[in-house]
């Protein structure tokens, strides 16, 4: 499969998100923020990091980059889109996904190997996972507090849409421990963990975000 | 030069870190009497020529796409004459 990884002015993992598709089985197809046009792939990475220097508030510039106005097409059509981090909150600014993402309560910057239950693995993103799998997986993030009204919320966990849940410990103040969920149509993930920093045993706390690059084929040949 | 405020504010149930900071910080520096703080954005827009109802209502609409984020803020416009403009009349 082609996946293509969006760079936006200030995103810092584009460069490890390349590296996890391919050791995920994929190409990697380099888009830019201003793209008109996704080159013809089947899947696309928003990848972490500080886009337009996380300016008015995270996500809210990106989201009107011309790249971005084909990502929520693309998305409306059942493409497969992950969002990770920065990515994540750039998906919710976009209304593909709802809630938002605000600073972490303890008002620090978090960098740790967060534990974590996978809770839907009906997405092409985490189809290679078992339901309930616990897993540890790179979390960094200023602004990952994931919020949302009550009914917003309620409405998440009742069609199941919570795809990952922190365990142990609530990094960042997110509401219900939420750490990813998706759309309505479970083509559309965000995750503020980062999979594409845990695929290799030479860096990291192991290999347990790889399933969420190794999900497409299953996910797309099914 | 007619100017217009969008003043963007958290939204009274969302937590909003930045001003439990300045809430902590304030005791320290020997002021008290403050019970809380709430830390928004003001941006100050200018225009030229005179500020219609249409030009307002598009404000608004700057203010609810752009400069907010309806899920956690809420947003206020008003207009604004320069203070350099009212002197200028008197």
């Amino acid at each position: 499969m082609k996946v293509g990884v969006v760079t936006f002015p200030g995103s810092l993992d584009d460069v490890d998100a390349q590296r996890a598709v391919r050791i995920g089985g994929h190409e990697a197809v380099a888009l830019w923020h201003g793209d008109h046009d996704l080159r013809g792939v089947d899947a696309v990475v928003l990848p972490g990091g500080f886009s337009y220097g996380d300016y008015l508030r995270c996500g809210a510039i990106s989201r009107f980059s011309p790249v971005m106005a084909e990502v929520v097409e693309a998305a409306g059509r059942g493409m497969p889109v992950l969002g990770i981090c920065n990515g994540f909150q750039i998906l919710c600014e976009s209304h593909l996904l709802p809630g938002a993402l605000i600073r972490n309560d303890h008002r620090k910057f978090v960098c740790r190997d967060q534990r974590l239950r996978i809770e839907n693995v009906a997405t092409p993103w985490t189809s290679s996972y078992e339901q309930g799998a616990e897993v540890t997986i790179v979390l960094k993030n200023g602004e990952g507090g994931f919020v949302a009204d009550a009914e917003t919320l309620d409405l998440l966990e009742g069609e199941g849409r919570v795809v990952a849940r922190y365990l142990d410990v609530n990094p960042n103040g997110s509401a219900r421990d939420i750490a990813g969920i998706t759309n309505e149509r479970g083509n559309v993930v965000g995750l503020m963990p980062h999979p594409e920093h845990s695929v290799e045993d030479l860096t990291g706390s192991g290999t347990d975000g790889l399933g969420f690059f190794t999900s497409l084929a299953a996910a797309v040949l099914a | 030069m007619p100017r217009v405020v969008v003043d963007v504010m958290p939204k009274p149930e969302i937590l909003d870190p930045q001003g439990k900071a300045v809430l902590g910080a304030l005791p320290r520096l020997g002021f008290s009497g403050v019970t809380d703080v709430r830390q928004g954005k003001r941006f100050e827009l200018e225009f030229e020529g005179e500020l219609t109802d249409e030009v307002l209502a598009e404000v608004r609409q700057m203010a609810d796409t752009l400069l907010s984020n309806p899920v956690i803020e809420d947003f206020t416009v008003s207009v604004e004459t320069p203070v350099a403009a009212v002197e200028a009349v008197e």
